[in-house]
């Protein structure tokens, strides 16, 4: 096992590696321009002046080799910096990745916006996940009665309703007209006692409702299904006919064999997350990674987003290891050699 | 050979029916054998004809819906075992009654060690604490002929072969020390050398462990070599039932008689060819009210079509369901 994932993680270097270049050069043919945004009155030749300041001028495996040499080399150096306090070579004036529109480090923004992105999608997914798991079981075990009936219809809900107006209507019915909870998410709470405590948790609620809907409805049909193939299993029968109890024929037999799939999927779900969710986000207003890439995108922000979209790749690649290490662990079946 | 000991297990009138999109299907019809203690019964049919069906129905292992047992009496220590409660039920399976099923590749749950699953029942229904259950789950597989097998509890079904998986279900099935064991083509699966050391193992255990057993399978040639009684189904019904010998030397039912001839003899010349039954079995959409065997018999009259002929004792324990043979009892 140890043999397959060093051997993989080998592999993934090369691959990411070719995501990166794949994504800067898609970034460049990109027909908006980092001077787009600006007013109409600045002359042409100024804006060149713009480009070229910005290091546009130079070549494209220039430009993408600065960029390696900056996100490979110059960042995690700097996070050692900044861990243990010490000044490796070159810390003075080392060339940080930095966002043209706002011209910070876009690893610090990055980091700036990570809490808010973990808390709400975060929470979701777990909310969603531990939501989804007993009603996949329940639904499948009793098929076709109420309880499935209603799931079906949830999910159904849950798949097709689109955030933009699952989260509008919950601001209606639960900020507007009910007053609970606020429509907005106030990323300047700070958690101190326990009243701060229970605003940020009123003002998670809702945004989190939202999107472990989705969570929900995914999962538990995944569950579900699983479920519903393993049931039919003769094992399940063997185990029945040794006279174990239907909670331990279920719980025991079918539930640890129908999780095989579903842990995966779960896994590879993970790298959504820290994508945050861009539309939920922008509904509630809270400024977190979703937010940042679509204001990258606006304005051409071709560092920030470049960097952005790269981390994504990495988790998702990281994440599809682990879901297969996964796998080989819960399944015996399973060698990696 | 037990003859005439106290029955364990006395099935009268079983009917399943099993409710599909298509209508009903009558799957066991009417069907009524018993099973003295220490015998060893085989059941033989054609594909279809509800022997699986029959032995799950007594013991409360079909999912209801689609399954529905219509009614009969399946009489086991004094209670009728489908008129007792969910629990009571599963206190007795696995116990006091085993199973082993057909497909050893299917049959163990993939993953849990032997080991687990083998305690398993131990743990339900004996009380032991592990320690005592794996003491015992090494007894078992020793007694299966598993060699090494403190060390083969660790390991996983998929770890075995498809014979030593098979070994691992019987031990499973007698590992509370049933009094009946019921296994459902156990052979069927393995290759031909693997099936005669199953058979072998089994009346082995037999010997040593003296419980009653219903032996499920297609092929003659085994009933001949360990049964004691044979039961014959078609269409799901017992259309013929008797000592081993009987059935050999004197079979009666006109399907009895076809089996008997589709198996192929080894020795002596090959004149003909391999025989046949020719036809198709019988739909089973509802109960039935004719001779389900009249469109494959060459004997058939009309009065085969008008009425299901009744089992009928035609001599020491064998009774047939045939028309002629009623016939011929009546004039002997
Ligand atoms: N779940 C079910 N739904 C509908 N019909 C069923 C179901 N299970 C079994 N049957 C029907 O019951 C009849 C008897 O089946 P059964 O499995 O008992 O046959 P069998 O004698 O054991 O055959 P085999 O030798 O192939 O195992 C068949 O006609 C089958 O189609
Ligand atoms: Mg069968």
């Amino acid at each position: 096992m140890l043999n397959y994932t060093l051997r993989r993680l080998m592999f993934t270097v090369p691959v990411l590696l070719f995501i990166s270049f794949i994504i800067f050069i898609i970034l460049d043919m990109a027909p908006n321009d980092p001077t787009g945004n600006l007013p109409m009155t600045i002359p042409p030749d100024v804006r060149e002046k713009i480009r070229e300041s910005l290091g546009l001028g130079q070549p494209l495996p220039v430009r993408y080799f600065k960029w390696c040499v900056q996100f490979f080399i110059n960042e995690p150096l700097n996070i050692i910096d900044k861990m243990f306090d010490v000044c490796t070579w070159g810390c003075e004036d080392r060339l940080r990745v930095r966002s043209w529109a706002t011209r910070s480090p876009v690893v610090d923004l990055i980091v700036e916006r990570m809490p808010q992105t973990l808390w709400v999608v975060g929470m979701s997914y777990v909310v969603g996940i531990i939501l989804a798991v007993p009603i996949g079981v329940i639904s499948a075990y009793k098929q076709y009665s109420w309880f499935d009936q209603a799931g079906t219809f949830v999910s159904m809900v849950g798949f097709s309703v689109p955030s933009f107006f699952s989260g509008v209507l919950v601001i209606v019915i639960f900020s507007v007209q009910l007053g609970w909870f606020p429509s907005i998410y106030d990323t300047t709470l700070k958690v101190v006692d326990w009243d701060t405590f229970m605003m940020q948790i009123r003002q998670m609620v809702m945004p989190v409702m939202v999107l472990a809907l989705q969570t929900t409805a995914q999962i538990s049909r995944f569950m579900r299904a699983s479920m519903l193939d393993n049931l039919n299993m003769d094992y399940v029968r063997t185990a029945r006919a040794k006279g174990m109890k239907e909670t331990t024929v279920l719980l025991v037999h079918v539930l640890r064999n129908s999780l095989i799939p579903v842990v995966t999927v779960i896994a590879l779900g993970i790298p959504a997350i820290f994508g945050g969710a861009i539309i939920t986000e922008a509904v509630f207003k809270v400024n977190g990674i979703g937010q940042l890439l679509i204001i990258g995108i606006q304005g051409a922000d071709i560092p920030l987003v470049q960097t952005l979209t790269f981390i994504f790749a990495v988790l998702i690649v990281m994440f599809n290891l682990i879901a297969d290490i996964l796998y080989g662990i819960l399944d015996p079946r399973i060698r990696y050699d | 050979m037990p003859d005439g000991g106290p029955l364990v297990l006395d099935v009268q009138n079983l009917n399943t029916v099993f409710a599909t999109r298509g209508g009903e299907v009558h799957a066991v019809n009417n069907v009524s054998f018993s099973l003295k203690k220490g015998e060893l019964l085989g059941v033989v049919g054609e594909s279809g004809s509800g022997k699986s069906v029959t032995m799950m129905s007594l013991i409360g292992l079909l999912p209801s819906p689609p399954a529905e047992v219509r009614n009969g009496k399946v009489m086991f220590d004094g209670r009728d075992l489908l008129q007792t409660d969910a629990n009571t039920l599963r206190d007795i399976r696995g116990a006091r009654i085993g199973f082993v099923f057909q497909d050893p590749m299917t049959s163990l749950n993939p993953v849990f060690t032997v080991g687990y699953q083998l305690r398993e029942p131990l743990i339900r229904h004996m009380g032991m604490n592990k320690k005592a259950a794996n003491a015992r789950a090494v007894e078992l597989l020793d007694l299966v002929g598993i060699p090494d097998a403190a060390q083969r509890l660790k390991d996983f079904p998929h770890q075995f072969s498809g014979g030593m998986r098979q070994r691992v279900m019987i031990a499973i099935a007698l590992a509370c020390d049933p009094e009946v064991l019921i296994a459902d083509e156990p052979t069927t699966a393995l290759d031909v050398t693997i099936q005669a050391q199953i058979l072998e193992l089994v009346k082995e255990l037999r010997q040593k462990l003296g419980m009653a057993i219903i032996w499920i399978t297609h092929d003659l040639g085994v009933i001949a070599g360990i049964a004691d009684r044979v039961m014959v189904m078609y269409g799901g019904q017992v259309v013929e039932q008797a000592p081993v010998r009987e059935i050999f030397k004197n079979p009666q039912h006109p399907y009895t008689k076809a089996l008997l001839q589709t198996i192929p003899h080894v020795s002596g010349e090959r004149s003909e060819r391999l025989q046949v039954i020719e036809g198709q079995p019988p739909m089973l959409g509802a109960a039935p009210t004719a001779c389900p065997f009249r469109d494959r018999c060459d004997v058939s009259h009309d009065r085969c079509e008008r009425e299901n002929p009744e089992r009928v004792n035609t001599g020491a324990g064998h009774d047939v369901a045939c028309f002629l043979a009623e016939k011929e009892s009546m004039n002997a």
